[in-house]
């Protein structure tokens, strides 16, 4: 578990060119890693830092602040129930303790065959929908208890093919080529866009016409 | 947290009402330095004035005023603006300053008994000073594991982390080494580094330094005294030439700390850690406290009376032998305070009558280049959108602190720097640019670069092209490369640029004080020739001067080697480790009738010696120091020498004394007061004006003299005594200069005829012989915490020439040059060009300098596979 | 949803509106007409269109879109677009919808504004957790680029933009608009002082950044095809055009709904068959929080109160995000109190003091009192460490009975950021109000048998 795989590298490198410092591409290499991986490994944290130009120890300081990143081993699985106000209020926090039991682990906690970890998260905009959860970041809404062990054995099961390993994000990339790129250089490169340059220039040109006073474009 | 506060920057005087009093600011300060300096210090935690502010601790909110009512607002960051309306200390801002300090306090441990910050610690003073009486707090507080080694020498205590950001800061903006950072978040946030990736910074030890608590502690001083037991004074670190201000600190005649002082035209406050440091050589148990003189195989401590009896002795059957004075040379001389290095010129020039005599040890630049050339300052360097023309040694390794200067100039002040170096250096990944130039060829390329080649990196090229402001910072940029070939460097730079201006390079401690002080061959003390000055110290000194220009190291070495040389005088220099050529060096000791050696350790060289005298160290002695600006600062006294070492000039006097002749002189006092008198270069630079007040970061050599009138004639009624450097007159720079009334002229650089260097050989390979910060030499083989922190020695080359002989970083590779040669392990590395090889320096006996020979401008050598 | 008007929600239910062809074809208005219509006016125009409409942000600040457009000080670029699609805000859920179910609508309304200020970048930020908002965003990105929506000379004008997609990984302060800069740039999103930092002059890499919400954003296309007059027709003369509001918790139908702004008033969306259809069956309101979980809340008394965001201001609160959390009499004050607290506390960036260290206190406090462990010098000290977070007289609604007259939004700080101030509100207003519930729980130790969770 580790640093990229050649085709992951390939791929991280083009999200670099996306971005005017690569710095920027911290995060999303972050979740690239963990989308290989499952989690954020050590390892992969040094090739980040490597391809965006910073320490491991700065990767590191990113990463960790966020909550998505895992700096851990997690379950394949990781169940997220909302127990802020709005789910709380129709029931958040029994949906979670209802979880607790069925899979048989506090929040935190991960399953001993590693399948499932279980989190009592804040708020995931989900609210007129409450209880709500998550699965690796694919919502379920206004869920009830029986909904809840029904996916759980779902997932067990390996019938959800709705619900990527944990990790996975968008299974459709934005895909930027660089011959589609228009502008990405660093900020110290960029100047006064053509249109605005354009609209400008007419509307000086306008001005100096109009000797009584200015136009305004 | 007695960091004074930020220099204004004179943009527009603005008046500002702080607690109903105006005072006068600059447009744009920052209000909590404004009110500082007008003396209403606002308590803080996060800001620093050395660092870019931040305004996260929030205990500098003050209540500002813009005209809209008054707002808490962090002074921080807060741009003094007209009119501004400031209260300090109204019952918002002190109930706002309580809050703050109650939050900080409900999760620290307060553990001031055990700690060491407890007695200087900003959070417990100004818990005294403005906290909250009484704990309402009844949770359980935050738990660490106990402290852990962030790095070699430095501790992280998390539990007593403030989390103000100034340790993370100051690795990544002072530094350039963000291996420590904050992690995790809200409550929960620490700092630590990656695991396996410690704080391995050479400027670790400023974090304990700058650190408002006790979170962060340093090896050598965990628990070894309480705040209240330290004495302390002022001086000037010694570890290199830059000359950083310290404080020295110590308890029961024992050094325990150094801590930086804030001298705005050298170090910021800041220091490496090799300086920070260095006191434990200093305390090192392997100090020599005691004469020792040879018997048979082994040296024996002595008396006093006998080893100097012995000493005299040797240099007066040298002065009869065949070769005159000229058969007693000296050696060394860096290590010595200004007034030590005094002493030893009248001694050697004046008294012995010998010019054989080199502070350098092959390793630096001729003195008159050094002191001939025209001379910037630090900050001149340094100036916002200056250019700085660099070609010298890895500054991050060797000037550690004038290396943060440069970054931060280009980094943070818009200065370009272009650096012409034989490989890449800790400086280069903020350059402008950097030009590689195979060793030998400085100049060919430095001629290329300013003529605007087009063969060469346009960015260089350009950020030097009609740049009329050029500093150059000029030093040896390896071991392995003749010092003619940077004069002539030099040379081309100032035929393309007459108004460029230099600051020397060379990282020797005081090198600068004893070229100064003379201790050159073809020099006398004042930065003047000998040709010249030769009239003013007979008369001065009383006649006996050598008559004509002596011989360098290396010529001194040679001669001793062929046996020319009866008495051989090391002044705290070790050339059997130093000199680039050591095999010359061994010849050299060898070949030496006797070897006088006075020093603080027995090294490679004074443990060959015949008669070893003990010297006091840094610490131990008062007296000046000159830094690479020529800078002149004070040395102080804290502790006393162990066993009966002695300070250097009191060893001089001493053996003048044998030697039939009284220095003049009997205490360091009366050396500066002669050199105030004779020595054209410190004209008017007395103890008195150097204890004056303004004068506390040391005055730059010479002072601002018109040369006509310090130098010729002064009619002594014009003369005043005082100069003021901020007058407008520049008359009133005029000082009195006793008799001899006409001073000699202070040296200025002649090009000389340019060496010629052998092209490289298609199949060989350059090499180049770097320091480290860190190496196996004497000093730090005694400091217990930086021992074990050099690397192991590789050779460095490029991919490339790697992939070309078939290895892999890690395979060994046998350097050969003639009949020598050294096997090493191998390194890939980028920085370094094509054909050239970089081995560092002091790693152990069969290092590359048994490679060099010094007779030779550059140093080729063959690379095999080693078997 | 009839008979109200949709500017930004018209293709939530049309099944193909999140694709391009759905765009063009379904909905209020034809998708990327507006852009066509943008690109025929001069970026000056366009700006003052915008600013005419007087299109107020909808992350919270509720600040004039075209005026912060002209903060960016002239003749510096580049100049960068940051949408903020970090939804967080407990209670919110509007911008998700926005993204998942019409992200062409956003995309448009992106490259007018980035034609207007003049950007050669946007960046699309996304909240992490939102993996299918992201994917319908990158079908619908690398759909208008390869359909020259997006890129290299826009419809074969001079106008060239680059829509990056990028998104987050979970901290709510990033929803914060230097935060979120921050977090652009590859660190720890912790806020930025404003003073000096504000974005529109010093933002992304320290250029000129225009930071808007999702659905700010969203209401560009519409505007710019129907004119200042159909636009501002619509809502109030200081809010106009729609917003959209998620109700949620205790009312028959929570929801997510586009309603005229500054018009409509609490009761009306609470009761309204059109929204809400009243408080949950047999159960009466007890409060509400009027703007998300960071606003101070509000009591049956505020319930005529229009939508309006200077009214709710000057009556003790926020409109903030839209976000309107209903609690019935079944709630227990002090444990709603502790949540959202506790939220803050967790949420916290940890970059200054008082909210670092203050809201956790403040959850530890809590969290024993409802554990039956108070005492009764936790009130005081709550309200003290709230004070020392943000000074002086707190944001609360009034209470008539009591003779408590309201204290106008904002509060004060010794703060970076608004987070910390914002774990007070839950703090100043239940004390206010429900103060014997909190002295029940520490000196009776009688854990009110109030389950905030129940299913009515
Ligand atoms: C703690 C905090 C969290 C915020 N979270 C969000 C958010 O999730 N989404 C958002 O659009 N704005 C959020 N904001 C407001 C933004 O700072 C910013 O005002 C807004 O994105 C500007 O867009 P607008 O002018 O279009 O409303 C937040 C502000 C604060 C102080
Ligand atoms: S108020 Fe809280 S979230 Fe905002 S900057 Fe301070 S610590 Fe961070
Ligand atoms: S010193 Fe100003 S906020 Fe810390």
């Amino acid at each position: 578990m580790a640093r990229f795989t050649q085709q992951n590298e390939a791929m991280a490198r083009d999200i670099v060119t996306r971005y005017p410092r690569a710095k920027s591409a911290t995060i999303p290499l972050c979740h690239l890693a963990q989308e290989q991986d499952g989690y954020l490994a050590e390892d992969a944290m040094v090739h980040v830092a490597e391809l965006v130009g910073i320490t491991p120890a700065e990767v590191m300081g990113t990463a960790s602040f966020y909550e998505m990143f895992k700096l851990h081993p997690v379950g394949k699985f990781v169940v997220n129930v909302c127990t802020n106000i709005s789910c709380q209020l129709v029931g958040g926090e029994e949906l979670l303790d209802h979880a607790s039991s069925t899979l048989g682990i506090r929040p935190g906690g991960t399953t001993a065959d590693g399948m499932f970890t279980l989190e009592d998260v804040e708020c995931i905009a989900a609210c007129t929908e409450a209880p709500a959860c998550q699965v690796n970041y694919r919502y379920f809404h206004q869920v009830s208890n029986d909904q809840f062990d029904d996916l759980i054995a779902e997932l067990r099961a390996g019938s959800r093919s709705d619900v990527p390993a944990h990790g996975t994000l968008g299974k459709v990339r934005q895909t930027l080529p660089s011959d589609q790129i228009a502008n990405v250089t660093p900020p110290e490169q960029q100047s006064e866009p053509v249109w605005i340059r354009r609209h400008r220039e007419s509307a000086e040109a306008a001005a100096a016409a109009a000797p009584t006073g200015g136009v305004s474009a | 947290m007695s960091e004074p506060p930020r220099k204004p920057v004179m943009t527009e005087a603005i008046a500002v009402t702080i607690n109903g009093k105006e005072i006068e600011a600059q447009k744009g300060e920052l209000l909590i330095d404004a009110a500082q300096r007008n003396g209403t210090y606002i308590p803080r935690f996060c800001y620093h004035p050395r660092m870019t502010p931040v305004g996260m601790c929030r205990m500098c909110l003050v209540e500002v005023d813009t005209g809209r009512g008054p707002a808490l607002q962090p002074s921080c960051m807060i741009e003094c603006a007209p009119n501004m309306v400031v209260d300090t200390e109204s019952d918002n801002v002190r109930k706002a300053q309580d809050g703050v300090l109650e939050f900080l306090l409900i999760n620290h441990p307060l553990d001031c008994p055990v700690c060491d910050k407890g007695g200087e610690c900003p959070l417990q003073d100004q818990t005294m000073a403005y906290g909250p009486g009484e704990s309402r707090w009844v949770e359980e507080k935050r738990h660490y594991t106990k402290p852990i080694a962030i790095s070699e020498t430095v501790y992280l205590d998390r539990e007593r982390c403030i989390l103000c950001d100034r340790c993370t800061r100051f690795a990544d903006e002072v530094a350039g080494d963000p291996l420590i950072h904050f992690m995790d978040r809200g409550a929960a946030t620490q700092v630590n580094t990656f695991p396996g990736e410690p704080f391995s910074s050479y400027f670790s030890g400023n974090v304990v330094q700058i650190c408002p608590v006790g979170a962060l502690t340093a090896k050598p001083y965990r628990f070894k005294a309480r705040p209240w037991d330290l004495e302390q004074v002022e001086s000037t670190c010694q570890g290199c030439s830059v000359g950083c201000r310290i404080t020295v600190e110590s308890s029961r005649d024992r050094l325990l700390r150094y801590n930086g002082v804030d001298s705005d035209p050298v170090n910021w406050g800041w220091l490496c850690d090799k300086g920070r440091f260095g006191f434990e050589a200093i305390n090192s148990e392997d100090r020599l406290s005691g004469p020792l003189v040879r018997s048979g195989d082994a040296l024996v401590p002595a008396h006093w009376n006998d080893a100097l009896g012995a000493a005299a002795a040797a240099i007066t059957s040298g002065l009869s032998t065949g070769g005159g004075a000229g058969a007693v040379a000296v050696l060394g001389g860096a290590r010595l305070t200004n007034e030590s290095a005094y002493a030893w010129a009248k001694l050697a020039k004046g008294v012995i009558g010998t010019d054989n005599v080199d502070a350098q040890l092959g390793d630096g630049l001729p003195a008159d280049v050094v002191l001939g050339l025209p001379t910037a300052t630090i900050d001149e360097v340094c100036t916002p959108g200056g250019v700085i023309l660099y070609l010298g040694p890895d500054p991050k390794e060797e000037l550690p602190v004038l290396f943060l200067r440069l970054k931060h100039a280009v980094e943070r002040d818009g200065a370009k720097l272009v650096e012409v170096v034989p490989a890449r250096t800790g400086l280069s990944r903020w350059a402008t640019a950097t030009v590689t130039y195979p060793p030998g060829e400085a100049a060919s390329v430095v001629a290329a670069l300013l003529d605007g080649s087009a063969d060469l990196d346009q960015a260089a090229v350009a950020a030097l092209a009609g740049a009329t402001n050029v500093t150059v910072v000029l030093g040896r940029p390896s071991l392995a490369e003749s010092a003619a070939s940077i004069v002539d460097a030099a040379a081309a730079i100032v035929a393309a640029r007459p108004e460029a201006r230099f600051l020397s390079g060379l990282r020797r401690s005081n090198v600068m004080g004893a070229l100064d002080a003379g201790l050159a061959p073809g020099m006398l003390p004042g930065r003047v020739r000998r040709a010249d000055a030769h009239d003013h110290y007979t008369s001065a000194w009383g006649g006996g001067l050598p008559e004509s220009d002596g011989l360098d190291a290396h010529g001194i070495l040679t001669a001793a080697a062929e046996g020319r040389i009866d008495t051989l005088i090391l002044v705290g220099a070790d050339p059997i480790s130093d000199f680039p050529d050591r095999a010359l060096a061994e010849r050299g000791i060898a070949g030496a009738r006797t070897v006088i050696a006075i020093d603080t350790f027995l090294t490679e060289s004074s443990r060959r010696a015949d008669i070893v005298l003990a010297a006091a160290a840094f610490g131990e002695v008062s007296g000046t120091t000159t830094n690479i600006e020529g800078r002149v600062s004070r040395l102080a006294q804290k502790v006393t020498a162990p066993g009966t070492a002695r300070a250097d000039w009191a060893i001089v006097i001493d053996l003048a004394a044998r030697l039939g002749r009284h220095l003049g002189v009997s205490n360091v006092e009366d050396i500066a007061a002669e050199m105030a008198r004779l020595a054209p270069s410190w004209a008017n630079v007395t103890a008195e004006f150097l204890a004056a007040s303004g004068h506390e970061d040391g005055v730059v050599l010479p002072l601002p003299v018109s040369e006509t009138v310090a130098h010729s004639e002064v009619p002594e009624a014009e003369a005043t005594a005082e100069p003021e450097p901020d007058a407008a007159e520049p008359d009133a720079d005029v000082v009195v200069v006793e008799a001899p009334r006409v001073l000699p002229p202070l040296v200025s650089f002649v090009a000389p005829t340019p060496t010629t260097i052998p092209s490289p050989d298609a199949y060989g390979f350059r090499l180049v012989v770097n320091r480290t910060m860190y190496d196996r030499g004497v000093l730090l083989s005694n400091s217990p915490s930086s021992s074990g922190l050099a690397d192991a020695a590789t050779a460095r080359m490029n991919p490339v020439d790697l992939e070309t002989l078939g290895l892999v970083t890690g395979a060994a590779v046998k350097l050969i040059a003639g009949d020598r040669s050294i096997v090493l392990p191998s390194r890939s590395d980028a920085g370094v060009p094509k054909g050239t090889v970089v081995v560092p320096h002091h790693r152990s006996e069969s290092g590359p300098t048994t490679l060099i020979s010094a007779d030779h401008q550059v140093c080729d050598v063959r690379i095999e596979v080693a078997s | 949803m009839t008979d109200t008007p949709m500017i930004v929600s018209s293709r939530w239910d049309e099944p193909t509106g999140h694709t391009l062809d759905g765009y063009r074809s379904t909905g209020s208005y034809t998708g990327y007409a507006a852009l066509e219509r943008a690109l025929s006016m001069s970026p000056a125009e366009l700006s003052a269109e915008v600013k005419g409409a007087t299109l107020l942000g909808r992350g919270g600040a509720g600040f004039p879109a075209g005026v912060k457009w002209g903060f960016c000080p002239p003749g510096v670029w580049p100049r960068y677009l940051v949408v903020n699609g970090d939804e967080s805000e407990p209670g919110t859920y509007k911008d998700r919808i926005l993204m998942e179910r019409d992200p062409h609508q956003l995309i448009e309304g992106c490259l007018i504004a980035a034609y207007a200020i003049g950007c050669a970048q946007v960046f699309l930020y996304v909240r992490g957790e939102m993996a299918h908002a992201q994917e319908r965003l990158a079908v619908a990105l690398n759909e208008a680029y390869a359909a020259n929506l997006v890129g290299k000379n826009i419809m074969g004008t001079d106008f060239s933009v680059d829509i990056v997609l990028h998104w987050g990984a979970g901290a709510y302060i990033v929803g914060e608009e230097t935060a979120l800069i921050e977090s652009l740039e590859g660190n720890r999103g912790m806020p930025r002082l404003k003073p000096p930092f504000f974005p529109a002059a010093k933002g992304l890499y320290m250029k000129p950044t225009i930071v808007n919400n999702v659905e700010t954003l969203a209401n560009l296309p519409w505007l710019v095809l129907n004119g200042i007059e159909a636009y501002t027709a619509i809502g109030s003369e200081a809010s106009p055009g729609t917003r959209l509001v998620s109700v949620s918790g205790h009312v028959n139908r929570p929801g997510v709904f586009e309603i005229p702004q500054g018009t409509t008033t609490y009761r009306e969306l609470f009761e309204d068959d059109r929204y809400c259809r009243g408080i949950r069956d047999g159960h009466e309101l007890k409060m509400f929080i009027p703007g998300g979980a960071s606003a101070p809340w509000f009591f049956p008394e505020q319930i005529d109160l229009p939508l309006e965001g200077k009214v709710v201001s000057g009556a003790g609160s926020m409109l903030g995000s839209g976000a309107i959390v209903v609690m019935d009499e079944t709630t227990d004050a002090v444990k709603a109190c502790l949540r959202i607290v506790r939220f803050f506390a967790r949420e916290s960036c940890g970059k200054c003091t008082p909210c670092r260290e203050g809201t956790s206190w403040e959850e530890k406090i809590l969290q024993r009192i409802m554990d039956g462990h108070g005492r009764p010098s936790d009130i005081d000290a709550l309200l003290d460490i709230a004070d020392n977070i943000s000074p002086g007289p707190y944001p609360v609604a009034s209470h008539p009975d009591a003779g408590l007259e309201a204290i106008p939004f904002p509060p004060r700080q010794t703060t970076i950021c608004p987070l910390g101030p914002s774990s007070v509100a839950p703090i100043t207003s239940a004390i206010r109000r429900f103060r014997h519930e909190f002295e029940a729980k520490i000196t009776k130790r009688d854990l009110i048998a109030v389950s905030a969770g129940a299913h009515s």
